[in-house]
């Protein structure tokens, strides 16, 4: 105990600890928001029995027959429409495809862009051609799966546990710098034998305490609730969250080593982290995104960070397996820290 | 201990002498400079401080004061000049320097969420030696709120806090920016009876302040600044010797109905009355420096009374440090 009161390394952690512990808002968005995001969005996009196809049959002489076949078929629902209210829910996209059937043949109306609408096209033609007599030349039979680790759920928590990585870096440690340059400790501090960089690391240490709780308790709500899996080595998804605290922690430090007011250094996070929130791949793939874009976007920290989660987690990556992303996560990190320690503002 | 502390300290001096030009002062500093976009607000300081001493700036808001010590306390960089403390540089001592130096800061918030004892450890860790955490506690009386937050102390305990994270590492050379300001009288006291017994254990102290009587009570010298130049320098009995008289009559008239605000040329008939050192006006009201009250007093109303004029305020007090500075300036600490 005596050792620890003499230690200014272990006295400045104490002091980061202790004053975001003793702060209700800044315990709620490290430790409950995250697990409260994922819990709400689990929910949101879990998969149940898929939803059978909605579609529509204009009215007409053929109009209940074709409809009493396709309602016949379990994954899809039918209903009997006149034709211009038809074509309008197809616009809105209440209804995946219309069908008109007359004595010449079958018309499907739709649009060839949506999704829904162009799966929709070869089941109902199926169902509709074997109705009317066609035989099928092989028998078929299905054998369905439903793989833990390709669900919405599984993709998104490695990008949330990236996301909190960032998050508490920036907010936990710029907000609380800037607020001690304005009240004017930082200047206090440096008017007493502090060494600069043991300051900077105390705010490292005291993050790396918190993410021994954080990680455990959202990995574990996963795992429990959703059953997420961890397919790769625990260790190396431990080292690489180390990393993640140690390289948005510095980044926080670089945004907050110059700003002297709160609203300043606020816009400034936004700023930094609003475009990773949506390029980086947390809520959905960002291979979404041009390819123009794609080299700018594996630049960015969070990318790099989310993607090396989700391969240990999810592919069961080695190291070597995200080299990249881990040396992209590292040099953010140790190139934000040497610049942080340059310009920083101690008044 | 403390004996032995000296005598280390005294072989320091002795090599730093053959270093540099070493001082022996405390703290000297020579053709001081700091410019701001529009303001200089320190314009050429030459100031020394003697082993022991407890030296105060005193002067208004805006003289220079916080600038100069925050100077001499290596937080600012001055743009010429030469500063040395405790024979040491803070360009290339810096590390041995901020060991034994002890600094309260102008409006410094510590932290609220830490308790009071939290916030001397955590300063107590940053130095090498010094007293333990509650004998610093018991020393500026906090030592029953010691488990009490930050944020919860009074204004009075704040500032004593700050005081005793500046007294943490047992300071050769205590430096206090304003330490009482906005204190109530009582926690004022307080203030100064921990200055004081740092003092008594010969400690050197250097403070600012705009509370003549605060300088008056520490000071052993006062340097008089207005306008980033000190314009008077002395102990604080010579200063207000130095006005050649004692006394202050500081009085108003009227002309039966209405204060008559009497100006610069309006004055002057008040010279000639005896034991009149000096005369001036200010916000309406005429102060004379006299020797004797009695002597001036009844020429005074005599002189008042030729003149069709009453009196509409009078009082007398002894002379004081602010009376200096009014005497140098023609203007007041407070409103300056």
């Amino acid at each position: 105990m005596r050792d620890l009161d003499r230690s200014p390394l272990a006295q400045l952690t104490l002091a980061w600890l202790r004053e975001t512990a003793r702060e209700p808002e800044a315990v709620f968005w490290t430790f409950v928001f995250p697990i409260l995001l994922a819990l709400a969005l689990g929910i949101a996009f879990r998969r149940g029995t898929p939803a059978r196809i909605p579609v529509g049959v204009t009215a007409g002489s053929l109009a209940e027959s074709t409809a009493a076949s396709l309602n016949g078929e379990n994954g899809i629902r039918a209903v009997v429409l006149p034709a211009d209210s038809a074509f309008s829910e197809l616009r809105r996209g209440d209804l995946a495809l219309v069908v008109t059937a007359s004595d010449e043949g079958i018309e499907y109306r739709y649009d060839p862009t949506r999704d829904d609408s162009r799966s929709a096209r070869p089941v109902v033609n199926d169902v509709l051609q074997r109705a009317a007599g066609r035989s099928d030349p092989k028998s078929t039979y299905d054998v369905t799966i439903q793989e833990r680790g390709s669900r919405y759920i599984d993709f998104l928590i490695p990008g949330l546990l990236g996301l909190n990585l960032l998050s508490t870096g920036l907010w936990g440690v710029g907000y609380m710098v800037v607020r001690m340059r304005k009240d004017r400790l930082l200047k206090r501090l440096n008017a007493s034998p502090v060494p600069r960089g043991r300051f900077l690391l105390g705010f490292m240490l005291g993050r790396l305490v918190f993410l021994a709780v954080e990680l455990p308790l959202l990995l574990g709500f996963a795992w429990l609730v959703f059953g997420v899996p961890i397919r790769g080595s625990l260790l190396l998804l431990t080292a690489l969250a180390v990393l993640g605290a140690f390289t948005f922690t510095g980044f926080g430090l670089l945004i907050a080593s110059r700003a002297r007011t709160t609203e300043a250094v606020t816009g400034l996070m936004n700023l930094a982290s609003l475009p990773m929130w949506i390029l980086s791949g947390v809520f959905f793939s960002s291979d979404n995104f041009p390819d123009v874009m794609q080299p700018f976007i594996s630049a960015l920290p969070l990318t790099g960070m989310v993607d090396a989660l989700r391969g240990v987690m999810l592919d069961g990556s080695t190291l070597a397996g995200v080299a990249g992303e881990v040396a992209v996560v590292g040099t953010w990190g140790l190139g934000s820290l040497l610049i942080a320690v340059r310009i920083f503002r101690w008044q | 201990m403390r004996m032995r502390e000296r005598r280390r300290e005294k072989d320091r001096w002795t090599r730093a002498k053959s270093l540099a030009e070493a001082d022996t002062s405390a703290v000297v500093c020579r053709g001081l400079t700091k410019r701001y976009p529009g303001v200089v607000a320190v314009d050429g300081l030459d100031l020394r401080v003697e082993h022991g001493e407890c030296f105060g700036l005193l002067g208004p808001n805006g003289a220079g004061k916080t600038t100069t010590i925050e100077i001499l306390e290596g937080l600012l960089e001055p743009d010429t000049g030469e500063v040395r403390v405790l024979g040491l540089s803070w360009r290339t001592d810096s590390k041995e320097l901020r060991q034994r130096v002890g600094v309260h800061l102008q409006e410094t918030r510590l932290s609220d969420k830490l308790t009071v004892a939290e916030t001397v450890r955590l300063f107590r860790s940053f130095y090498r030696e010094g007293p333990t955490v509650a004998e610093v506690l018991g020393r500026v009386q906090l030592a029953e709120k010691e488990n009490a937050r930050v944020g919860s102390l009074s204004g009075g305990q704040r500032q004593r806090l700050s005081l005793a994270c500046a007294l943490t590492g047992r300071p050769d050379l205590l430096f206090l920016d304003e330490p009482t300001t906005g204190l109530d009288p009582q926690s004022r006291r307080s203030i100064w009876d921990l200055v004081e017994s740092f003092l008594a254990g010969g400690g050197t102290a250097l403070l600012t302040t705009h509370y003549m009587e605060e300088a008056a009570r520490l000071c052993d010298r006062v340097g008089i600044m207005d306008r980033g130049r000190v314009i008077t320098l002395g102990s604080p009995a010579d200063l207000v010797a130095s006005l050649g008289a004692e006394h202050v009559v500081e009085f108003s008239v009227s002309d039966g109905e209405d204060i008559i605000a009497l100006e610069a040329q309006g004055i002057d008939r008040f010279r000639v009355l005896p034991d009149v050192h000096g005369v001036r006006a200010s916000n309406g009201r005429v102060f004379l420096t006299v020797g004797h009250v009695h002597t001036t007093l009844p020429a005074l109303l005599e002189a008042l009374r030729a003149d069709g004029l009453t009196l509409a305020g009078l009082s007398t007090h002894g002379a004081t440090l602010e009376d200096v500075f009014v005497a140098l300036t023609g203007r007041q600490l407070r409103d300056a």
